[in-house]
């Protein structure tokens, strides 16, 4: 019988036969300064095995030493997730032979979490709520990075050799461990978008994670399994590794969920196996067998000692927790009385944070939403830039606000002034003073220009003063062309009314 | 005395080679010489020494001399063993020399960094002579095991050395050097002092930093002095000891009062100590001429003014059995990263595919001895799931039992005591087929290990022209009481010889090597 198919069912008309269950494993790299058991840099993006000591590499007779950031990041974990704190835990090591594990162990918790049953209610698009129990939340440390060179998939199989970087290994980690997830049914994928959003929305809140999944900061692993509506017990489950961002964790269970439902209409069995996703076919691949028998010959490390989390220890940790996203959100959307669309697409733009320091520096909700998701979200896309990688801040919009409402520069030059604050030429104020940008509305200087475009258009002058205020407008160029496009509009149209005396 | 010739400056203690070197007598580099010297005339027959560093001991000593000559503050500073050599036992990892651990698989490599207990001595300025021979990474009781040849008994070159730190045991006996590193994870300090009737001493665990020192089962490790009296010992482990932050195993404090309880122990007095003869750790098992030396020892104790009670441990008898669970469990995950991947050897497959797999599975196959593969394969049994509860998790209920049992026994005396090993050394090749005999030489030791507690083996006496060690062990943190009583022994029994035990060992004659058979 065969195990493999490359036949799918459609989505829905295997959600009509079928209910889907699904289980995470986020892996949350933690943003300490040094590493889990080391004093080496905990740093993205140098060159490799540069942040090692022998600690890293596991030379004979190193020892590990537990970063006490890295408990208290972990216990922040735990709480933000409504778990309970172990009162005492420890650590054990996973044996396993694999290069990018310098030991040929992970030291890692096992039977002892720090962190366990817990809970987190995700809101989905419509509003509704799903909550996801937490099993667990362990600590652990990651494993080096290997590149394997040679071949043409970038696997291991059919590399001519691999190079490892040690950089990453032993940087600390959580993994929160989700309960089987029973009920999502055609929301599934949905429904897992939104949960690693959340995490990953949580642990940047609590400035515990750098949180970018493009870097590898947060990792999730999807279990999804099916079972026939009205079943008692689970289907074998997959579990679909390393995948890297949001879109790709509800593509990975979608196709999964499809696939399953091909495989178990076929009469065929799921094997219980690692999945690798691929982005490009968003599909999955099958990867190692896994079975629950897996020998890892866990047993307790012995060159640490447990760690023992006092009540007072985790209280002052608890009294550390900002106020959770999602009831941030709600007072926010109150506060600024952003219509529910408008505020899902602030949201999902990621300007949170920036709309609010705006607004707390003294603009209006109105005026701080215009600039973020207006002009600002418009140059970010022309650069192909994040929002925040922009070089914008809360004071930029404050000041060219203030500019504007001073009369100093209009709307149309405020835009200008915002690009070369993009290419880096200073702040609002350098750049209208350096590039003399402020407007013209000197009596004097628009009087004269007023008077030079008059005597040069006397046809027009006559249509005014026939009546046709339109024809005010055909002034406008000559006027904006002798001030260099800085005269207040509104004023030279009063200075043609005063002349002519209508 | 104005010129000391080679073989008194070596003959004498460490302490008393410091004194010299304070008063002037001496100079460091003499001192260190003279023990290269005798390094030169015996280490052919002894093979104490995987590697020697005169060099760098000669240029140690001389800026110990330099230091001394120039006087003052700095001079004032010097620690007390500053210019007195030392050998470190080859699980040791240093800086500038090599480290083996005994086995093909570290043929060559060279440690960027320090153990702890390294950088102290550096720190304290004692010349390091080089890296003694042990039991492939200390897995043995006889230094048989070492990929770089047997170390020999000093007492009879056709005796094993004990093991695994044979060789600093033999280095320390044979003059070669006043003080050395041991390890000791069953005995691996103490069985080889007593079969070379010198002196080791196996601190509370985490007294002395593991760091640094290769490990073979990371929850019974504990490096150790060895010398040739108590004394020397005492002021070894308060130098090696303390608090590490690199170590998390190590004790918050440091144990002290080492020195002054071997200090008051010398003087003989014993009135008030209330000593325990552990009925499981003598008797049956035990040499008739080991037996009779330790109750030789008893009755000398006992006219000190020491209480001698009988204690009943009972667990003990389980002990070896957990031991051989324990250790090679975690010997099956600390010797993992001999992988050829990082460091030290590689071997490639001679056919096949060039997995890394099969690079790791030659290399192994290559890099460990006989005795190594045979715990590894034990301790990986012992982990596997399904076998864990039965095998490694009972062996820790044991140990629990055992911790136990100590507890008991010391509210009954403040130290115990019992025979080091079972017998005085045995032939070199005599238990090559039988590794299980061969465990049984560390039936008294290796109790101290599973219950984390200090020990002492201090030289009884001789059987069969071989010396016996009597030990005593105490309670954990309690390290200053095994000095206490240890060098208490040391001295009743000297008076009653008129002599040092050591002093009767015969000259090292390498004509006396039976040929093999």
């Amino acid at each position: 019988m065969s195990n493999y198919t490359d036949e799918l069912v459609d989505f829905d008309v295997a959600l009509e036969k079928y209910d889907p269950v699904l289980g995470f494993e986020v892996h949350v790299e933690l943003n300490t300064k040094t590493k889990m058991f080391s004093d080496a840099p905990n740093a993205f993006g140098d060159a490799p095995n540069t942040n090692v000591t022998p600690v890293d590499l596991g030379l004979p007779g190193v020892l590990p030493v537990v970063n006490k950031t890295a408990v208290e990041y972990s216990i922040l974990i735990g709480l933000a997730l409504n778990c309970k704190i172990a009162e005492r835990c420890g650590f054990a090591r996973k044996n396993y032979f694999y290069p990018d594990t310098p030991k040929n162990f992970q030291t890692s918790q096992y039977d002892d979490p720090i962190a366990y049953d817990g809970w987190i209610d995700i809101e989905l698009e419509d509003g509704e709520i799903f909550r996801v129990e937490i099993e667990r939340a362990h600590m652990e440390e990651d494993a080096g990075k290997l590149t394997h060179m040679g071949g043409s998939t970038g696997r291991i199989q059919g590399a001519d050799y691999s190079l490892v970087d040690y950089n990453r290994s032993g940087v600390p980690l959580v993994e929160i461990v989700t309960k089987t997830i029973e009920g999502a049914g055609k929301r599934a994928p949905e429904l897992a978008k939104a949960y690693v959003a959340a995490i990953r929305e949580i642990v940047k809140n609590l400035g515990v994670s750098d949180a970018k999944m493009e870097r590898g900061n947060v990792r999730c692993d999807a279990n999804v399994s099916l079972m026939l509506k009205g079943a008692d017990k689970f289907g074998t489950r997959t579990e679909t590794k390393n995948v890297n961002s949001l879109r790709a964790v509800e593509h990975a269970v979608h196709f999964e969920i499809e696939r399953h439902a091909a495989v178990l209409d076929s009469g065929a069995k799921i094997v219980q196996e690692t999945r690798h996703w691929h982005e490009d076919t968003r599909s999955t691949t099958s990867g190692r067998p896994k079975s629950d028998a897996d020998d890892y010959r866990y047993f307790p490390e012995p060159d640490l000692v447990p760690i023992v989390t006092t009540a007072e220890w985790v209280e002052e940790l608890r009294s550390r927790l900002p106020e959770p996203p999602a009831d941030r959100r709600k007072r926010l959307k109150a506060d600024w009385g952003y219509a529910d669309k408008e505020f899902r697409d602030v949201v999902n733009a990621g300007v949170l944070d920036e709309i609010e320091a705006t607004i707390a520096a003294g603009t209006s909700a109105a005026v701080a939403r215009k600039w973020w998701m207006g002009e600002i979200a418009r140059l970010a896309k022309a650069a192909d830039k994040e929002i925040a990688d922009l070089g914008v801040t809360p004071a930029t919009i404050v000041e060219l606000n203030s500019l504007i409402t001073s009369k100093k520069i209009n709307d149309k030059i405020a835009r200008q002034v915002l690009e070369f604050v993009v290419d880096g030429e200073g702040t609002p104020n350098e750049i209208v003073e350096k590039r003399s940008l402020a407007v013209v509305n000197d009596d004097d200087a628009l009087g004269k220009a007023v008077d030079e475009a008059m005597a040069a258009m006397p046809d027009v002058v006559e249509k005014i003063k026939g009546g046709k205020m339109q024809a005010i407008g055909a002034l406008m160029g000559p006027v904006m062309k002798a001030t260099r496009g800085q005269a207040d509009a509104g004023r030279v149209r009063e200075i043609v009314i005063e002349k002519l005396g209508l | 005395m104005v010129n000391n010739s080679v073989s008194d400056l070596i003959r004498l203690s460490a302490t008393a080679l410091s004194a010299k070197l304070r008063a002037g007598d001496v100079t460091s580099v003499q001192a260190v010489q003279a023990h290269l010297d005798r390094i030169a005339e015996v280490d052919g027959a002894l093979n104490a020494f995987l590697h020697v560093n005169a060099e760098e001991a000669l240029a140690v000593a001389a800026e110990v001399d330099a230091i001394r000559a120039a006087g003052g503050a700095e001079a004032e500073a010097l620690h007390p063993l500053a210019g007195v050599p030392i050998a470190i036992k080859d699980l040791i990892v240093t800086k500038g020399q090599p480290t083996t651990a005994a086995s093909k698989m570290l043929e060559g490599w060279m440690s960027p960094y320090d153990a702890t207990v390294i950088e102290k001595i550096r720190a304290a300025k004692l010349p390091m002579l080089g890296k003694t021979n042990l039991d492939e990474f200390a897995m043995g009781s006889s230094t048989e095991h070492s990929a770089y040849g047997v170390t020999r008994n000093p007492w009879n070159l056709n005796r094993i050395p004990g093991g695994s730190g044979g060789g600093s045991a033999a280095a320390v006996a044979s003059f070669e050097a006043p003080l050395a590193l041991g390890t000791d994870t069953g005995g691996s300090i103490r069985q080889p002092g007593a079969v070379t009737g010198t002196v080791g001493v196996k601190p509370t665990y985490g007294g002395v930093s593991r760091y640094g020192a290769i490990a073979m089962a990371s929850s019974l490790d504990q490096i150790g002095p060895v010398s040739r009296t108590v004394l020397d010992s005492a002021y070894l482990q308060e130098l090696i000891g303390g608090h590490d932050p690199k170590d998390s195993t190590s004790l918050p404090k440091a144990l002290e009062g080492l020195v002054a309880a071997a200090e008051a122990g010398a003087t003989g007095d014993l009135k008030g100590l209330r000593i325990g003869v552990v009925k499981e750790l003598q008797g049956e098992g035990y040499q008739a001429g080991v037996q009779a030396r330790f109750e030789e020892s008893l009755e000398l104790l006992k006219g000190a003014g020491a209480e001698i009670v009988e204690v009943s441990c009972p667990n003990l008898k389980y002990a070896l059995g957990a031991y051989y669970l324990i250790m090679p469990s975690e010997v099956s995950s600390n010797l993992a990263k001999f992988d050829g991947v990082r460091f030290g050897k590689r071997v490639l497959p001679e056919s096949g595919p060039m997995t890394i797999e099969r690079v790791m599975g030659s290399t192994r196959a290559a890099g460990f001895g006989d005795e190594v593969k045979r715990r590894i394969i034990l301790g990986t049994y012992a982990l596997s799931a399904g076998y864990y509860d039965a095998y490694y998790g009972s062996a820790q209920k044991v140990r629990t039992l055992i911790q136990r049992d100590f507890a008991a026994a010391f509210e009954q005396a403040d130290v115990l005591v019992s025979p080091t090993a079972p017998t005085v050394a045995f032939e070199l090749g005599e238990n090559d087929n039988d590794p299980l005999a061969m465990y049984l030489n560390d039936v008294a030791t290796i109790p101290a290990n599973l219950a984390g507690i200090p020990g002492i083996t201090v030289p009884g006496g001789l059987s069969e022209d071989l010396p016996v060690g009597i030990q005593f062990l105490a309670p954990a943190f309690e390290d200053a009481r095994v000095y206490r009583a240890g060098a208490a022994l040391e001295a009743l029994l000297e008076k009653s010889w008129g002599h040092t035990l050591i002093s009767q060992a015969p000259a090292i004659d390498s004509a006396s090597i039976a040929p093999k058979a």
